[in-house]
């Protein structure tokens, strides 16, 4: 056996098992906003993450000029400084994120739901253009001009293609999302500078101890990770139950038809909840490159699998349960693989959402956000 | 009007008007007739190993990089099968299950072990073993799990099929990341040579299985079963009121399902000879629904066209090999933008209910 590793290291694992928790949360967030919603498994939520993981590397390298650690990475930035730069990276991981998300609304998802509109037609028909030149001529800049010119003949035949007004059938909506999730990781994987092959990320402060805690070290960035996602589910939070948009949110997720006929912008209010979430996956990408210092482009597809299991562990369509969620997850896993062995650990972290779900069946904290508790 | 959508639209009433024509003409068929062109297809599906030898055909269906046979044999047949119990599950029932991966592991490690690792049975007594116990796993899986609704049964899915193929991973005793090679071939009838060099005799067996598989789950479709399935389906609390046991038809429907899929496992291992975790990640899972919903589901041939063209069309469009995943994933959500309920969709309500004018027909 090798608990005696987990008795000796148990702060250790709680502590990590509480960084990697906090980022699955916020992940999970993003699922649980939209199913609460819409009752849709955005299965291309992950890729939004890995949009943000990618939005968080171009900001520290591209944009502030941060050096790779093999070229000599130092001088770290220190105090303000390294606030501005965090919070820069932070911004641009959140917009990379934020914009993705809603372009996913209005292409995959809002012609699905029976009204269909111009940007949606556009990138489906630019797409479609672009994959069947890609039938015939493999040169990806002689794809892009043809695609072009057929994008505008394309876009008015697809405008009156569009099924107004017919709501599809769920299986739909997830199949859309799962072509989606496969097209974005794909494109990144054909079209970014090192396709398939990982990505190192700058690092950008020094991994310091900062304190101890009953003989655990923390470090820095794990302090900064658990703390930045707390923030950020606080201003979810708030933003959900004070905003007038957050009450919007909270309306569709009640009864959209109501709300519709009392008034809701419905379609922006969806909008509203793709960018919350996708904003919250950026803040996740964000803080995980920072831990993990990498990206790659199906980096999201287990980390998503990952927060999804955590939306549902802690009660779908909860925000609360999200974060639960999470952090049970993220404990369970890092304590496993302490005790099993790592590889052991994904079997654990689903055998615990199985024997929890088969007691509680709508989660820890059941679901929620459909009944204005939130 | 758009010369675009003009054109769009002649293209669709021009092949409305060839279906239309075709099923005018079959209708006037007489009972020898129908009962030759039968023949005659299902003639032509056994021959297809030599499709790509007819000229114009040839250099369409041909698979550029791997034998045409080969993409037949180890990949559409084990595609169609899978397609063909998924169906039961998600488009009769219902039920969204995302770990299907998990019974054709189970169907596929089943036979190895009983034919190579720890066991030296013939091929042909491990096929029934590894469907019982497919089936075994399908009811083991779903007798606590079926309780839940959707989407929670789609994440519980997703995890019994990522636990199969980790615990396939992680145990020795199932051969660990190496996985298990010298698994026994169907044994040879004359001269039908299951070897390793011809895949014909496969793609044969494997044709048979879909037809014997096709016939079986028609008889279910419309019997009491299949109807109880579609009433869960359609309104699960309703379904109940009127009497429908729904845990235990949903449990048939888990079972069924099961068996179907360790069935193509077990062809698929007995094919390749060699399987290891990763010939079933989650990813095939997601393609096997994908297949179900692209082809149409709750409708038997749609599932099988979905099959086919999930497996088929990667393999075709090889010549650009990194960019297919791509392409297939624009396609997927071009398709379910434009035709939600799938290429061949499902009919709705009874016969009756369809011909009557004006009730429950469009929906």
């Amino acid at each position: 056996m090798r608990d005696w590793l987990l008795y000796r290291t148990f702060w250790d694992l709680t502590i990590t098992g509480l960084a990697l928790g906090s980022i699955y949360s916020l992940v999970a967030l993003g699922y649980t906003l939209v199913y609460g919603v819409l009752r849709l498994i955005n299965f291309a939520h992950s890729e939004i993450f890995m949009v943000g993981t990618f939005g968080a590397l171009m900001a520290s390298q591209e944009f502030l000029g941060i050096p790779m650690l093999e070229d000599g990475g130092y001088p770290y930035r220190t105090g303000f400084m390294l606030l501005v730069f965090l919070v820069f990276i932070l911004l641009c991981a959140m917009v990379f994120s934020g914009l993705g998300a809603v372009a996913l609304e209005r292409v995959a998802y809002k012609s699905l739901r029976g009204n269909g509109d111009l940007f949606g037609a556009v990138v489906l028909a630019f797409l479609t253009g672009f994959v069947v030149s890609m039938v015939f001529v493999d040169d990806t800049l002689a794809n892009v001009i043809v695609a072009a010119i057929l994008t505008a003949p394309i876009t008015m035949g697809y405008m009156s293609l569009f099924r107004r007004g017919k709501q599809s059938p769920r299986l739909a909506f997830l199949i859309s999302a799962i072509g989606a999730s496969t097209a974005i990781a794909e494109a990144m994987a054909i079209w970014g500078p090192e396709k398939r092959e990982q990505y190192q990320t700058p690092r950008i402060l020094e991994k310091d101890v900062l304190f101890s805690f009953l003989g655990a070290d923390v470090r820095v960035d794990n302090v900064i990770v658990i703390v930045g996602a707390l923030l950020m589910m606080v201003a979810l939070t708030l933003f959900v139950n004070k905003s007038r948009l957050g009450r919007g949110v909270r309306a569709v997720a009640q009864d959209a038809e109501t709300a519709r006929i009392l008034g809701v912008n419905v379609d922006m209010i969806i909008l509203v909840t793709f960018a919350l979430g996708g904003v919250m996956a950026g803040g996740a990408a964000m803080l995980f490159t920072l831990v993990y210092e990498q990206s790659r482009f199906n980096i999201g597809f287990i980390l998503g699998v990952k927060s999804f299991t955590a939306a549902v562990l802690g009660g779908i369509g909860n925000l609360k349960g999200a974060l639960l969620g999470g952090l049970v997850l993220g404990l369970v896993e890092n304590y496993a693989s302490a005790v099993f062995g790592g590889q052991w650990k994904d079997v654990v972290a689903f055998v615990v959402l199985l024997v929890v779900l088969m007691f509680r069946p709508t989660g820890l904290l059941g679901e929620s956000l459909g009944r204005a508790r939130v | 009007m758009n010369p675009v959508v003009r054109s769009l639209r002649q293209v669709g009433a021009s092949l409305a008007g060839a279906k239309a024509g075709l099923a005018s003409r079959w209708n006037a068929m007489g009972p020898t007739q129908r009962l030759s062109a039968y023949v005659l297809g299902v003639l032509a599906l056994y021959l297809a190993p030599w499709w790509t030898e007819i000229p114009l055909l040839g250099s369409i269906v041909d698979t550029p990089g791997t034998q045409f046979t080969t993409v037949l044999s180890d990949r559409v047949i084990i595609f169609v099968l899978v397609a063909l119990g998924l169906n039961v599950v998600v488009g009769l029932a219902g039920l969204l299950d995302l770990g299907y991966v998990g019974f054709y592991a189970v169907g596929a490690y089943t036979t190895a072990i009983l034919t190579s690792s720890h066991a030296s049975l013939p091929w042909l007594l491990a096929l029934p073993v590894s469907i019982a116990v497919s089936m075994v796993f399908g009811v083991i899986l779903g007798a606590p799990t079926l309780r839940l609704r959707g989407d929670y049964l789609a994440i519980v899915t997703l995890g019994f099929g990522e636990i199969i193929r980790l615990s396939a991973k992680n145990a020795e005793w199932l051969g660990g990341s190496r996985g298990i090679n010298d698994i026994k071939h169907p044994p040879s009838i004359g001269p039908l040579k299951f070897g390793v060099v011809d895949p014909k005799p496969y793609y044969w067996l494997g044709l048979t299985m879909v037809f014997a598989v096709m016939f079986l789950l028609h008889r279910l479709e419309n019997s009491r079963v299949g109807r109880a399935w579609v009433a869960i389906r359609e309104d699960e609390d309703a379904a109940e009121l009127m009497g429908v046991d729904t845990f235990r038809f949903k449990l048939w429907a888990f079972a069924i399902g099961a068996a179907v899929g360790g069935l193509a496992g077990v062809q698929y291992a007995g094919k390749v000879g060699f399987i290891n975790p990763d010939n079933f990640p989650l990813l095939l899972s997601i393609l096997f629904l994908a297949a179900v919903v692209l082809g149409g589901s709750g409708n038997m041939h749609g599932a099988i066209l979905g099959g086919i063209l999930v497996s088929y069309l990667p393999e075709r469009l090889r010549n650009f090999q990194d960019k297919r995943v791509f392409v297939f994933g624009v396609a997927l959500v071009l398709v379910m933008v434009f035709r939600p309920e799938g290429l061949l969709p499902k009919k709705v309500g009874t016969r009756k209910a369809v011909a009557a004018p004006g009730e429950g027909g469009a929906q």
